[in-house]
């Protein structure tokens, strides 16, 4: 199915996708948009695991499977992430990061 | 040009549009939604590349999972026509110089280095293959990542719970912490 594409078109959009995570991640100041960025920036990696899988290693199925457990911990970070955010809500009835610095020294 | 080619182009350019807005759009749920659309193109890609299950996996965990989370939080946490506040221009213009430093550097490696892929016989993904591979502990065997995965996501999930519930009545926490 994809005989016509290289690799590099595959690697080149997980790049970008990781960059522009990277990017929402310094400038945004939100926490609930940060977890957002980090979700964009581990979906790159994701894309690359299974591409290299795809195309260098097609006799193993490792990167698939690392794929896997990638989301399954994107998950669980993502469910521990909005719980502390909804601790912070409800505590600084805030989530801006320019207000949390209480635990600052 | 044949159709799959097309297929792709289409693909990676929303997953690269829809990224963009997410991390630009002044509006949080509409930045979600972005997000949401991201996750189904690479879903997309996954599934040109003949890999159903993870293409499957992404769907209902990113896209119906995750999603619907963020989109909660989103409601509970700010009003839906509350603009995000964002960095200073300055601060913006040196992460996207940073950023595209970092990404044409990365580019440019990726170009430079010869690839050499394997010329074994493939290995098909289909269910029967991963769900072997899932529980069998020989070589090409994933059953310890398997169980070490299942106790990660049993302590996100006591420990989302902790985190996230009310304490109601202080008494009682400190009879809990004299104990």
């Amino acid at each position: 199915m994809i005989d016509n594409i290289p690799l590099n078109a595959f690697l080149v959009i997980s790049t970008l996708m990781f960059f522009i995570g990277i990017y929402g991640f310094l400038t945004r100041r939100n926490l609930i948009t940060m977890l957002m960025s980090i979700e964009l920036i581990l979906n790159s990696v994701n894309i690359n695991f299974v591409v290299f899988n795809k195309f260098l290693y097609p006799n193993q199925l490792h990167g698939h499977f690392f794929s896997l457990i990638v989301i399954a911990v994107a998950a669980s970070e993502a469910a521990v992430a909005i719980a502390i955010i909804i601790n912070i809500y409800r505590n600084f009835k805030s989530i801006d990061v320019e207000n949390l610095d209480q635990m600052k020294f | 040009m044949t159709l799959n080619d097309i297929m792709f182009y289409l693909f990676a350019g929303s997953i690269l549009t829809f990224s963009l807005l997410t991390v630009t759009s002044r509006r949080i749920l509409r930045s979600a939604v972005y997000l949401l659309f991201v996750l189904v193109s690479t879903a997309g890609i996954y599934f040109m590349l003949n890999y159903n299950f993870l293409a499957a996996v992404q769907l209902t965990v990113y896209a119906g999972g995750i999603i619907v989370l963020i989109i909660f939080s989103i409601l509970l946490t700010s009003h839906v026509s509350e603009k995000a506040v964002v960095a200073p221009v300055k601060q913006q213009i040196f992460s996207a110089l940073a950023v595209a430093a970092g990404a044409v550097l990365t580019i440019l490696t990726i170009f430079k280095f010869a690839f050499s892929p394997s010329v074994s016989p493939a290995v098909e993904a289909n269910v029967k293959n991963v769900g072997r591979a899932l529980v069998s502990y020989n070589r090409d065997g994933f059953a310890l990542p398997f169980e070490v995965i299942s106790i990660l996501l049993l302590a996100a999930m006591v420990g989302a719970i902790v985190l996230a519930k009310k304490e109601k009545n202080p008494e009682n926490i400190e009879k809990q912490t004299k104990l």
